[in-house]
């Protein structure tokens, strides 16, 4: 009996030193990624990376001054498509809870998010790339993008605006305001914080995603501020130049797989901060 | 509805109120003020308004259905001259117009499932460490939103470090037990998807074991049940549903992932013969050859996989939804 007790406790405390011991080594991967990252890629990161854009093999000092501007083009062009929408389509969520359309809407939304990226560059691609006369473009990318932003953008602002307290709505109401005031002036900004960090994880998000550029703004040696023409992005210029077997070129990739993983995780943090700061759950 | 709190507007003595719908019902005097006009722009605003939300409700869901009927129209040229043979054909030969996707779906299968096996005992520890041994406390914070950061590393990212590192670590494995050594293969990709979908499965995990009602708990440890066997009898029985939702979503995430498993799967057109071969996923091959593939059939083909994937995908994730609602409703 004693026996049967001890080894009863010993199997439960064995398993809570196995669950303990796993648990705390999922943490492992992403310690050795930052710090192999970040070792590999600081030294590379100088002034002349910053400035040049990209030299043929065996040139000194070739750099992703392109690639960086593309990036923070594609995802501006994209947030500035996808937060209005994203925005608005979540407020119509939360004030019409119960409607057919909202159903269907929040099916979609579902749907969505679900996606694998490489879908929605392919669907991207098909709208804006392959009819003739458009060939690629970075627009085409920044739409792919948006299209990856709403879902994130519309959950957080529909559960956000769902918490507020009826009472809120309420008041507005009971002063004479109209809908869209009620709506604009006191539910919006009651729930800003809900919606701005939905915002920011979306645009960390999509910092990172190449799938969906390989066949839309596909990628580009020089420099381009042209919307429509093909553009480079950093995640782009990360895959192109991490399978090439040239040092040079791969040392270019370590340097903007640095910058790209400091921003994402960077992001990433000041958003957790938001929701811990206001409270916010999403 | 006059909103603006106008002094000489509120002193004004008049008895229609503020709800003012149409003017036409409105004495005679009353027309023609400033508020009846401000009142009708207002009605027109609001109007404008709730019909902007619901273009816009409505076109998520066509921008949804858009992409449902463009994938499957795209890839009807396919469907109409490869027919349901498509699926089971076992070579893919552009050159010569032969396209099997088998070697792709078996690829695909065999990394997300090798994946999940692997993640499953890591996320599954992880759920349970936080919803039940420690719930609180500043390490948990720690642990629970370091978990949460392995999901914003873009995949871009894990496939050049599985490139550097993850490909020689695995090339000398191979060579020691005496298999072929590549190095690249379903093997490490599904070592580098297996982390990249640990924290789905954990966090939803950790939030249905923390719902387990604390008497059931009592119950079970006033029978004098040690921690392992409440664990096993009590909690795990209950959150079954919600772990395998969990388990579902990190699987959707694992199908679809594209560029980690491109940069180090090896893009072989072949039928795998064992985990340690090359191979390429459904999403490996569209990312591959779809920007070269001029031919009309060519294009179509991959489309079509892009369809396969698609459908796939959002079942997955539409019967994982439905779990977790029904788990978090009961």
């Amino acid at each position: 009996m004693e026996g049967k007790i001890k080894y009863r406790i010993g199997k439960s405390s064995s398993f809570q030193l196995l669950t303990i011991i796993l648990a705390c080594s999922c943490v492992m991967p992403l310690v050795a990624i930052l710090v192999y990252i970040i070792r590999a890629g600081i030294t590379k990161i100088n002034w002349s990376f910053l400035t040049n854009v990209e030299k043929p093999v065996g040139e000194l000092g070739g750099g992703v001054i392109h690639a960086l501007v593309g990036s923070m083009l594609v995802i501006f062009f994209a947030s500035i498509i996808a937060i209005p929408i994203g925005i608005l389509c979540g407020i119509f969520l939360s004030e019409n809870k119960k409607s057919k359309l909202a159903y269907w809407c929040r099916l979609s939304v579902d749907i969505l998010q679900g996606v694998p990226s490489i879908v929605i560059g392919i669907v991207a691609y098909i709208w804006m790339v392959k009819p003739l006369g458009l060939g690629y473009s970075a627009f085409s990318g920044s739409a792919a993008l948006a299209i990856m932003m709403l879902p994130i953008i519309i959950r957080s602002t529909e559960e956000t605006l769902k918490m507020l307290p009826d009472s809120l709505r309420e008041a507005a109401y009971a002063l004479g305001m109209p809908f869209h005031r009620v709506v604009l002036k006191v539910i919006v900004p009651c729930g800003v914080s809900g919606i701005l960090s939905g915002v920011m994880l979306s645009v960390a998000r999509i910092a990172g995603e190449t799938a969906p550029l390989l066949f839309t703004a596909f990628g580009y040696q020089y420099l381009n501020t042209n919307m429509t023409k093909p553009m480079e992005t950093l995640p782009h210029l990360i895959f192109k130049y991490a399978i090439t077997p040239y040092k040079d070129w791969q040392d270019l990739a370590w340097g903007a797989s640095c910058i790209l993983l400091i921003f994402v995780l960077l992001l990433n943090i000041l958003t957790k901060f938001i929701t811990r700061k206001w409270k916010v759950q999403l | 509805m006059a909103t603006s709190v106008n002094n000489e507007l509120l002193t004004r003595p008049d008895t229609t109120s503020g709800r003012v719908i149409s003017s036409s019902k409105l004495p005679d005097e009353v027309k023609g003020t400033t508020r009846v006009r401000r009142s009708h722009r207002q009605i027109r605003t609001e109007n404008v308004f709730r019909r902007t939300l619901t273009i816009v409700g409505l076109v998520m869901v066509v921008l949804v259905l858009g992409i449902m009927i463009t994938l499957v129209v795209q890839s009807m040229p396919s469907i109409r001259s490869l027919g349901a043979a498509y699926l089971w054909g076992k070579t893919w030969d552009p050159v010569k117009d032969v396209y099997g996707a088998l070697p792709f779906l078996i690829g695909t299968i065999l990394t997300s499932f090798l994946a999940l096996a692997i993640s499953i005992p890591f996320s599954f520890s992880v759920a349970i460490f936080l919803g039940e041994y420690y719930p609180k406390g500043w390490f948990s914070d720690l642990l629970k939103n370091t978990v949460e950061l392995i999901a914003a590393v873009p995949s871009v990212i894990y496939g050049f470090w599985g490139l550097a590192v993850l490909v020689p670590i695995v090339r000398s494995f191979e060579s020691s037990i005496g298999a072929n050594s590549i190095g690249y293969g379903i093997f490490s990709s599904s070592l580098i998807l297996a982390v990249m979908i640990i924290p789905y499965a954990a966090s939803l995990g950790r939030s249905m074991i923390q719902m387990v009602p604390a008497n059931l708990k009592e119950g079970a440890y006033a029978l004098g049940a040690t921690r392992w066997e409440v664990i096993r009898s009590v909690i795990l029985p209950y959150t079954k549903s919600g772990l395998f939702a969990g388990v579902l979503l990190s699987l959707g995430r694992a199908l679809g992932e594209t560029m980690a498993v491109t940069m180090v799967i090896g893009n072989t057109s072949i039928m795998p013969t064992s985990i340690f071969s090359t191979g390429n996923t459904m999403a490996s091959v569209i990312a591959n050859e779809l920007p070269e593939a001029d031919k009309t059939i060519y294009n179509s083909a991959l489309i079509e996989l892009g369809l396969v994937l698609f459908l796939v995908t959002v079942a997955i994730n539409m019967i994982g939804k439905r779990v977790i609602s029904r788990f978090t409703n009961e």
